[in-house]
């Protein structure tokens, strides 16, 4: 398998965009055609090779070591192939994309999986407020895929996200699942404060401490859920702690809301040793 | 050709394609999965007037079912594709969806999409909830004991229906005891089941009849009464003769299937008093499927 791999040189003054540098758009080209695409940077379009030492050839991985957070948009809209990206990235992290991998060691910026609608996005670090979110203004947000996150999450985690999982290894922040309207969003950490603030379908499931619904969610009581067997069992293969999770019982507590959207989204509180109910 | 003394005619088997399926019940114990199942795969004996033919295939361990719950697996089989969609959602409607803590799931990987849950959702009258796990769409409909969980779809493969064998034994307790060995060596071999009561079929049948209305009637070539009445197949040894029927989801299934039960019941022999191994064939004009016996003995 072909590899290209662009090693930062030069950090950026300005955010650098990077997705002209997809897998699939740079299969056949070799080192010298890769540095000279032009990337936008600020209100100029500058050459890869301004800024990447460019060694191997394209094909179906793509590895940029970075430690800057300025590079944004990697992997957008991106269908196939892998990238790894050893350090951080900046905003926009697999924004559109519907297949392939994109594998982070550090950090990613906001709007990490923004309309994802396919594909695997492992972020081994943490990411940032709007993981999974639709752009402003936007009513689609991830629609397909999984997100993985090693580290913690911002705010608005799966704003606007209407299929898809999410799975967030430590804490999320405020307004996770905020106007969700489908998919999944689990976590092991802690949560801020109004979880699934006006969401009407979709699933948040806390399977690390119990959340503190906000008033517009009703309590539903505890009950056992059969369909977490199944949900966790299509962890099993993913490169995640939650892949390892096995809870003696599928009783948990739910909370349905938002009551103010339909009331059709829920909450769930999987405890497991160590997290009572 | 002769085994154990059992006199197996130079004739074969003649089956025929259809549309198959296979679903993974499951429930919070194996008796109330096998209950669904039971009730699911009831009034399933012949195309001819049931729609579909159907019958449990085996038991599933908790370890192999998609929800950790002890299952059944269950195989149906129908003319068409069209059939098979409605007695599928029919009867998990009304067998799988009633039945209490009930799950259901698509058992073949392969294969054209056949709707499952897709349609039966809509009882959830809007609360039900879609979730997709590994790219599987699976629905919670909620229902008095909790939630009624069904994959959207299953897949349809081509299938082979209407393999069998008559069992021409001395007398009634013979016949029962050589289909009953039959069937139990069958019921080992996976994707395939034999839909009959108990498996075994007393009525077979020949094409047409003299009455304009039906497509089928009594095979009177091996009815014992009727023996000295009309060309009869069988010699005055043969009082009573037995036949079982087999649906498999593949022609090997159907073949190994048909092999077990043979087997079985040469193993029983002339001292059970078995005479002859027969089959039900049409002159090749029924179906393209056709397995020989000899070639499936000793």
């Amino acid at each position: 398998m072909s590899k290209l791999v662009l090693r930062l040189r030069t950090a950026p003054a300005f955010r650098l965009d990077l997705s002209a540098l997809t897998p699939e758009r740079l299969s056949g080209m070799n080192a010298e055609a890769v540095a000279r695409l032009e990337l936008a940077h600020g209100r100029r379009r500058t050459p890869v090779g301004e800024w990447f030492d460019v060694r191997g050839a394209g094909g179906e991985r793509l590895v940029i070591e970075a430690d800057g957070g300025r590079l944004d948009r990697i992997g957008a809209d991106m269908t196939g192939g892998e990238i790894r990206i050893d350090g951080n990235a900046g905003a926009y992290l697999g924004i559109g994309m519907r297949g392939g991998r994109i594998e982070i060691s550090g950090n990613a910026d906001a709007y990490a999986a923004c309309g994802l609608a396919g594909g695997t996005l492992r972020i081994g670090g943490n990411a940032g407020d709007f993981l999974g979110a639709a752009l402003p203004g936007e009513h689609k947000g991830m629609r397909g895929g999984v997100v993985i996150v090693g580290g913690h999450v911002g705010d608005r985690a799966g704003d606007h996200m209407r299929r898809g999982l999410i799975l967030a290894e430590g804490d999320c922040g405020s307004y996770c699942g905020s106007r969700m309207q489908g998919g999944t969003l689990a976590l092991l950490g802690r949560c801020g404060i109004r979880p699934g603030y006006s969401m009407r379908r979709g699933t948040l499931l806390f399977m690390g401490p119990p959340p503190a619904p906000g008033p517009s969610f009703n309590d539903a009581g505890e009950l056992p859920l059969g369909f977490l067997v199944l949900l966790a069992r299509g962890w099993k293969d993913l490169p995640s702690r939650f892949a390892q999770i096995a809870r003696p019982s599928t009783r948990v507590r739910r909370w349905l809301g938002d009551l103010a959207f339909g009331g059709m989204g829920e909450l769930i509180h999987w405890p497991g040793p160590g997290n009572p109910a | 050709m002769i085994v154990n003394g059992v006199a197996i005619d130079d004739t074969f088997a003649e089956a025929f394609a259809m549309r198959g399926t296979r679903l993974i019940i499951t429930a919070h114990n194996l008796a109330w999965a096998r209950t669904a199942a039971v009730s699911m795969t009831g009034f399933a004996t012949s195309v001819i007037g049931c729609g579909c033919e159907a019958g449990i295939e085996r038991e599933v361990p908790a370890g192999e079912t998609p929800d950790g719950r002890p299952g059944v697996a269950v195989l149906l089989f129908a003319t068409s594709s069209a059939e098979l969609g409605r007695q599928v959602e029919r009867r998990v409607g009304q067998c799988v969806l009633t039945s209490p803590t009930s799950a259901v799931f698509s058992g073949i990987a392969e294969g054209r999409p056949l709707p499952l849950g897709k349609n039966l959702r809509y009882f959830g009258d809007g609360y039900q909830i879609s979730k997709v796990v590994a790219g599987r769409r699976y629905w919670r409909v909620p229902v008095m004991d909790g939630e009624f969980i069904a994959e959207d779809t299953t897949a349809m493969s081509d299938a082979i229906g209407g393999g069998n064998f008559l069992i021409l034994a001395a007398g009634t307790a013979q016949a029962l005891a050589a289909a009953e060995a039959a069937i139990e060596a069958m019921r080992a071999v996976t994707g395939a089941i034999m839909p009959f009561p108990g498996g075994v079929v007393r009525s077979g049948s020949k094409v047409g009849s003299k009455y304009k209305a039906l497509i089928a009637s009594t095979n009177h070539a091996f009815c014992p009464t009727l023996r000295g009445g009309v060309a009869s197949e069988l010699g005055p040894d043969v009082e009573c003769v037995l036949e079982i029927v087999i649906d498999g989801l593949t022609e090997e299934s159907v073949r190994q299937s048909m092999r077990a039960g043979l087997r079985a019941v040469c193993a029983l022999g002339a001292a059970g008093g078995v005479r002859r191994l027969s089959a039900g064939n049409y002159g090749g004009k029924l179906g393209k499927f056709h397995f020989p016996l000899r070639a499936l003995l000793p």
